[in-house]
């Protein structure tokens, strides 16, 4: 590199350095801080004067040292071996790093991100002479045994196809060569770069219209979310959101999932790399870590690699969206994330807005979920790709009102609030079914009828209405007594803990409960309102509560969730049990009476 | 030699600004001298081109401007180890302070540490017996986890952490266990009681302590946690020792970082605490842990006081999102007399479903910790809402359920400082208690397991209580 390119180190606090004399620097460039090569960030610029975040510690830099600039915004390599692996906040990968430096991560590790020597075998999908642009597919490789990695014309090349090769290569090797319009001929090599805080082009965006179906009961049917959609899961600590996140990586129907651990714990982290390749994927019978790219930056990994590692992951995950496959991203938690633009911002001694989380907050969360949807990708075949986005939020106290939840809130469509006091109870989710909503209900409507279950939508509002009436008698109760309430009421209230235990309190430990599937879902509600129906028809004929209570299909539902889906028949049969079961106690009710 | 700076331009709170000087290091160990001989040590807390702010451990008392002599050592905050460190106790900067011979050291090693890669960690899940049933039973603790204790002026928080470090052993092994124990500002007594109960059972000389007392300085306090945690991982894997890390208190640290944060005049975050406490607590929190190919592990108990019993406080809210679950000490049990006042409800360990269960502690363990807990906290839903409308209000379920969870504080959560139940009396008295409930309302027990502990073992189990029960 040339000598003239090497600034020099003026100040250093914390992750925020200034160096001078760092000729043709421009904003977002990755610069080699001091000695040891520290990867670092260009945040500003003033005159002669660098402002740079360095991603790793830098304690014992000092003033003096150079700096240089690789004069490229920092971006994330792309191309087959992205799956099952782990990468930190700037995409190195960490088993390598754990080669190379051993059981802590120590500073100045340079690691390619992909496997440089690994040989691919690529099998071509056009052939020579043919007319290609952006986005189009030129070949592809089976990167796991899922996922065909499809190796596209890079945005803002187009013309004929010179050259095409199949056979093996390295990701480095030229499969393919390309005569644009000026007869340049450009080769193509699978590993492609793109710089993480530029979204990803494609055709244009589309209105979701399919769940992200995530076999989790209280979000299929009662809060959904669409492939391509953007939801938030805000919580206190010790709500639960990690294990909600896990969950959805597990079961989710998307292709893809990349997970990104942002600022959290550790062992969490190793929890997912120890049990993904463990489980089995639902919809592939494949492990789960084949579908999965992990970033981990862990809550004591340097601050300025987290605040990158939400681009890298959603970069990683646009890339597969342009492949046509359905990928969804979760970060937890986006408040850490926060937390490192607070940091920065506060070292930069920029104006403080909220509680001090810097006046771009808004801005910057806002333009992270925008990156989801459902797109039409770019290309001259007709492609369609989603990518959805999961967002946890650890607000400080629980408190809802706090800037991050507050902006998070502004721009996602569907919301799960949990609540400690719900986990307390050990009611897991802990998804408050009153304060939560999801605003795809409509587009989901039509398919949900097609496949599901035409009164689907009519028994989850019925539902809704139980829990919402529950909370009003309760608030009753605890005002004068049970003593006020009907008997219909209060069988109102029995239904509705039935609806809360039996329905929405899904155990993410137990083996047959941990995934519904939609059909199940939709039998054990309707059990639940079948009873509710009949039971009402049974008090009008003047059964007590207590007969209601005591019929034996009762317990049936209540175990109902822990039924193997092959035998989901036998669910079927309770709703005759149930009907059954009750007009015998009537009858038996009028004979006495007789 | 390292040059000698008379250049102190500045001198606010325990801060420093030295002139004039060549570029030292971020994060540099500084050796101040005062005019009449006494030394002292700083830190860097920000370098420039020939200025440096430096953080003056022991305060700034008596220092002046002109008569100070600065050294800069040209390395960063070490911590001289050796494995004669077992059985010392150092100041809160890491002077040995106990009459005992200098360390010599077999290497020196930086304490603020490197994250453990989260590939090389390996996941915890053996069970630490802690004798505590409130613990064990229900929040269990395992080896390398962090599990805080929540708790609130002039509450047992020390005789807990003292009862745990005292009996908490995994079940069938024989292995190297040491303590490493950090007073952060609290008082001669509550330190001392601690040290006292370290050595009446033989486990000083398995110890380490690092002592910074309430009126020592405030900002050595910024270091200690770093001291002991460095040593931890010294013993936990270069050593092979099973660490159990105490901090306490936690809340004093916090409050030091505070105090630096005002004078550097930094944008606060809430409640006046800096931005960055969420990253300074988690880069010492995350150093518990196992790591995959090495014997040692570092579990960590930190404790912490809730100012005013508030657990949305900044203090206990960003440690609760680091630490993997909290045992939290509640007032109202401890006004009741239950001794430990272990409230289970809000307590968590995150660590517990890997931890328990077939070939672990016991088959049923997951399943009766579940229902425990699904039982009191109706039970306790129940009782409150006898105190509005008294108790004839309650349908005969809830009434079960408030009595369960009465009988649930006395039997099970109650029990002496040092009495040590193992797991097996642990769950037998879960299921004592449960058989209070009818079988049908336990629907978070399999049937299985209810066939033959609810049914079955019912009787016999009950037997042996009352002879134990007898006895005492």
């Amino acid at each position: 590199m040339n000598e003239n390119n090497k600034g020099v180190l003026i100040s250093v606090n914390g992750p925020v350095v200034v160096a001078a004399g760092l000729k043709g620097a421009k904003m977002y460039d990755l610069v080699k801080v001091g000695e040891e090569h520290l990867f670092g960030e260009i945040i500003e610029l003033e005159r002669d004067n660098t402002t740079i975040q360095v991603y790793e510690e830098t304690a014992g830099i000092r003033p003096g040292e150079p700096v240089e600039s690789t004069f490229e915004p920092l971006s994330v390599e792309l191309g087959p071996g992205l799956i099952g692996q782990i990468f930190d906040g700037i995409q190195r990968p960490l088993e390598a790093v754990q080669d190379q430096a051993g059981d802590f991560i120590t500073r100045g590790i340079e690691v390619p991100s992909l496997d440089r020597e690994k040989k691919w075998d690529f099998e071509p999908k056009v052939e020579k002479g043919q007319e290609v642009s952006a986005g189009d597919v030129l070949g592809q490789v089976q990167e796991s045994t899922t996922i065909a990695h499809k190796v596209m014309v890079p945005p803002n090349i187009s013309g004929k196809v010179k050259s095409v090769e199949k056979g093996s290569f390295t990701i480095e090797e030229t499969v393919a060569i390309i005569e644009n319009e000026e007869g340049k001929e450009v080769p193509i090599a699978m590993l492609q770069r793109w710089p993480v805080r530029s979204p990803r082009p494609f055709k244009r965006k589309l209105a979701p219209s399919e769940p992200l179906v995530t076999g989790q009961r209280v979000i299929d049917t009662f809060f959904p979310i669409t492939k391509g959609g953007v939801a938030c899961i805000p919580g206190p600590f010790g709500s639960g959101k990690t294990v909600v996140q896990h969950q959805l990586a597990k079961w989710s129907d998307a292709d893809i999932i990349v997970f990104v651990g942002c600022g959290e714990r550790g062992n969490e982290m190793t929890d997912v790399l120890m049990e993904f390749p463990e489980l089995i994927d639902p919809y592939t019978n494949e492990p789960l870590m084949k579908r999965t790219v992990l970033i981990a930056n862990t809550s004591n990994m340097p601050v300025a690699a987290r605040e990158a590692s939400v681009y890298t992951g959603i970069t990683i995950a646009e890339y597969y969206r342009d492949m046509g496959y359905k990928v969804a991203l979760m970060a937890d938690s986006t408040s850490r994330w926060a937390e490192a633009l607070r940091e920065i911002s506060g070292r930069l001694e920029e104006m403080p807005g909220d509680e001090g989380f810097p006046a771009y907050l808004g801005t910057r969360i806002a333009s992270f979920y925008e990156r989801a949807g459902r797109v039409e990708c770019l290309a001259q075949e007709d492609r369609q790709g989603s990518l959805s986005v999961i967002g946890a939020v650890s607000p400080p106290g629980g408190d809802l009102s706090e800037p991050v939840t507050q902006n998070t809130l502004r721009v996602v469509q569907v919301f799960w609030g949990l609540e400690d006091r719900l986990a307390y109870k050990r009611h897991f989710p802990a998804i408050n079914w009153l304060i939560s909503y999801s605003l795809y209900i409509n587009n989901l409507e039509e398919y949900w009828e097609k496949s599901v279950a035409p009164d689907l939508s009519a028994y989850r509002t019925e539902a809704l209405r139980l829990l919402q009436q529950e909370s009003e008698l309760e608030e009753i109760v605890r005002l004068v007594g049970m003593e006020s309430l009907s008997f219909r009421e209060r069988f109102v209230l029995e239904v509705a803990r039935m609806i809360r235990e039996d329905f929405l309190q899904q155990s993410a430990f137990h083996e047959m409960d941990t995934f519904s599937s939609q059909k199940k879902q939709y039998l054990i509600l309707k059990a639940i309102l079948i009873y509710h129906k009949e039971g009402e028809k049974g008090l009008e004929k003047g059964l007590s509560l207590r007969d209601l209570l005591s019929i034996p299909a009762r317990e049936r539902i209540g175990r109902a969730k822990y039924i193997q889906e092959e035998e989901l028949e036998s669910l079927e049969k309770i709703f005759d049990d149930i009907q059954e079961q009750i007009s015998e106690k009537t009858r038996g009710e009028v004979e006495s009476n007789v | 030699m390292f040059k000698e700076y008379t250049t102190v331009t500045e001198i606010a709170g325990p801060l420093l600004t030295i002139e004039q000087i060549e570029d030292a290091q971020y994060m540099e160990i500084v050796e101040i001298e005062l005019g009449g001989g006494e030394r002292r040590r700083g830190q860097v807390l920000m370098t420039s081109k020939d200025k440096a702010l430096v953080q003056v451990f022991e305060g700034t008392e008596g220092i002046g401007i002109g008569s100070t002599k600065v050294k800069f050592l040209g390395r960063v905050m070490e911590l001289p180890v050796s494995s004669d460190i077992l059985g010392r106790v150092f100041s809160g900067s890491g002077v040995p302070i106990d009459d005992g011979p200098e360390i010599i050291p077999e290497a020196r090693l930086n304490i603020n540490g490197n994250p453990i890669n989260p590939v090389a960690r390996d996941y915890p899940t053996d069970f630490i017996q802690t004798g505590v049933s409130a613990i064990d039973g229900l929040n269990t603790l395992v080896r390398g986890q962090k599990l805080p204790i929540f708790s609130g002026s002039g509450l047992p928080h020390s005789r807990l952490a003292a009862q745990i470090a005292r009996q908490a052993k995994v079940l069938g092994r024989e292995e190297k266990f040491a303590v490493v124990f950090a007073a952060l500002g609290i008082t001669f007594e509550e330190s001392n009681y601690f040290i006292s109960e370290l050595r009446n059972t033989g486990a000083i000389e398995r110890s380490i302590l690092f002592v910074n007392l309430a009126d020592d300085p405030a900002v050595e306090r910024i270091i200690t946690p770093k001291l002991a945690l460095t040593a931890a991982e010294y013993l936990a894997f270069d050593l092979d020792m099973q660490v159990l890390v105490v901090l306490t208190d936690m809340t004093n640290y916090c409050e030091a970082l505070r105090e630096i944060s005002a004078a550097r005049r930094e944008v606060p975050g809430r409640r006046g605490y800096p931005g960055y406490l969420y990253t300074d607590l988690a880069t010492m929190y995350e150093r518990a842990g196992r790591i995959k190919g090495r014997a040692g592990s570092i579990t960590q108990i930190p404790i912490l006081t809730m100012p005013e019993d508030d657990k949305t406080h900044p203090i206990p809210d960003l440690t609760g999102y680091i630490t993997e679950g909290q045992i939290i000490v509640s007032r109202e049990l401890s006004r009741k007399g239950i001794y430990p006042p272990i409230d289970v409800l809000p307590s968590l360990s995150r660590l517990r479903d890997k931890g328990i269960g077939k070939d672990r502690t016991r088959e049923d363990h997951p399943d009766v910790a579940s229902q425990l807990f699904a039982a009191y906290a109706r039970g306790r839903e129940a009782a409150e809402l006898a105190t509005i409308l008294g108790e004839a209000s309650l349908t005969d379920e809830d009434q079960i359920f408030m009595r369960f969870s009465e009988a649930f504080e006395k039997r099970f959560v109650l029990q002496g400082e040092y009495e040590n139940r193992d797991i097996e009396d642990t769950l037998t008295i879960g299921w004592n208690l449960l058989r209070m409930i009818p079988r049908g309302e336990l629907k978070r027990i399999r049937d299985e397991y209810l066939d033959r502990y609810y049914e079955e073992e019912g009787k016999k189990v009950e037997a042996q209580v009352t002879h134990q029960e007898e006895n005492e």
